[in-house]
């Protein structure tokens, strides 16, 4: 307990440690942790962004979402338009058709009646020479009747 | 043990091994307290010393050890402790002091930590190194105390540095002139020069009283609460020098007890020296006159 030169020995080791310390110690401490603390800082301001830019993105590609729709509604209705045009436009088609096919048909039916015709009355004006050959017994010059033949089978 | 009585074992316990000039003219060690004292001033406490250097090695090692690892992404365990550590420091040392000084908070820093560590050395059970070391130096009459902050010349050698370098910074942010005005201008002023030269011996009285009261409060604050610790854990392992079972069964809870509650006592008495001395040096920066 006697006060002596140990408190000069202590003074001189307080002096180096506080130097060695002062020197080896502190600074890069403070600076990593100074350096740490610009890095949080730094990477908080980066999320902050990062969320803001998130949520432009959401409400731009909402924004699109909506667009599409519409134009899509607008590509199906002008489709459905178009389809019952396209329908409507066969079905004229069908129409014009159907009905040249059927005046052709009548057309020939007239045809066809006519020749029949014309044949029937040829044979009918054969008939009615021959038949009346008979009734009168005597033969009928062809050619002094053919034009009374004629003018008979036209009546009929 | 056995034929010690309890006087004699504290009594044993409370002298440090000192190294110096014996009356024979031969330097040595001291192997009685009256030779001790008769050494005077010029004799070396070897075990303070050496535990306080061993120590401060101790701090300075760990704490480069993880300054040099030191990065600024993800702390590990060592760094991390150390960087809690710096950190509350340098809090504590911007929250009192403003100016830009690079030595004070490095400073708080050693003070703290070595302090802490010199302090701990009391929660070493009492007799442990002591015995340790008469065993390894084959003398069992070895003085040996472990605790460098019982020995008023530790804690006074640490204030005293404190205490110039408040005298330092005194000069050097006020000039001599402005020192010497603190010293002798204050509390009492007068505008008659006269009053004033009558007034200037009492208020240097009173400044220098105050001055010199900062480095012998700080050592003897110190001291004194962990010569009190240690003299009571001497106290206490009296109890198993008794030999009586119940008397060592509740020395050992004692012990126990007391050094828990000594574990507040080591960190709140590093934390008081190291806070003082920023705010004396604070205050040693303040030019307000």
């Amino acid at each position: 307990m006697n006060i002596n030169a140990t408190l000069i020995g202590q003074a001189v080791a307080f002096f180096i440690f506080v130097m060695f310390c002062m020197k080896y110690v502190w600074p890069p401490v403070i600076t990593a942790l100074q350096e740490r603390q610009k890095k949080i800082a730094e990477g908080l301001d980066a999320a902050n962004r990062a969320a803001r830019d998130l949520e432009l993105a959401q409400e731009k590609a909402g924004q699109q979402l909506r667009e599409a729709k519409t134009q899509a509604a607008e590509i199906i209705e002008q489709a459905k338009k178009r389809g019952t045009q396209i329908v409507d436009e066969a079905r004229e088609q069908a129409r014009v058709e159907a009905d040249r096919v059927k005046a052709q048909a009548q057309a020939e039916i007239e045809q066809e009646i006519n020749s029949v015709k014309d044949a029937l009355r040829a044979q009918v004006g054969a008939l009615a020479v021959g038949g009346a050959e008979k009734i009168l017994g005597v033969s009928i010059d062809q050619n002094a009747h053919a034009e009374l033949v004629s003018k008979l089978a036209a009546e009929i | 043990m056995a034929e010690q009585t309890a006087s004699g074992y504290i009594q044993h316990h409370l002298q440090n091994l000192t190294f110096g000039k014996l009356p024979s003219g031969d330097w040595g060690f001291a192997h009685t307290a009256e030779q001790a004292k008769e050494m005077g001033f010029w004799a070396f406490h070897v075990d303070t010393l050496g535990w306080s250097v061993v120590l401060g090695l101790v701090f300075i090692l760990i704490f480069r050890m993880a300054a040099k690892r030191a990065t600024s992404g993800q702390p590990s365990g060592l760094q991390n402790f150390v960087e809690v550590l710096i950190e509350f420091v340098d809090s504590s040392v911007k929250d009192t002091f403003h100016g830009r000084n690079m030595l004070i908070a490095p400073l708080a820093l050693t003070i703290f930590v070595w302090i802490f560590l010199m302090n701990l050395m009391d929660l070493v059970p009492v007799d442990f190194l002591p015995v340790l070391a008469q065993k390894i130096a084959g003398d069992e009459h070895m003085f040996f105390r472990v605790v460098p902050t019982t020995d008023p010349n530790a804690t006074l050698g640490m204030a005293l540095s404190v205490f110039a370098l408040i005298i330092f910074y005194s000069i050097k942010v006020k000039g001599i002139g402005g020192f010497i005005g603190e010293l002798t201008l204050h509390p009492f002023g007068s505008k008659n020069i006269l009053v004033q030269a009558l007034l200037i011996p009492v208020n240097f009285l009173l400044e220098f009283v105050t001055l010199v009261a900062k480095p012998i409060s700080l050592a003897l604050r110190l001291f004194g609460n962990m010569y009190a610790g240690e003299l009571i854990f001497i106290l206490i392992a009296v109890m198993f020098g008794s030999g009586m079972f119940l008397l060592s069964t509740l020395g050992v809870a004692l012990s126990w007890a007391w050094a828990v509650f000594h574990i507040l006592i080591i960190t709140l008495q590093a934390f008081i020296f190291m806070m003082l001395t920023i705010v004396y040096l604070s205050m040693a920066h303040e030019d307000n006159h």
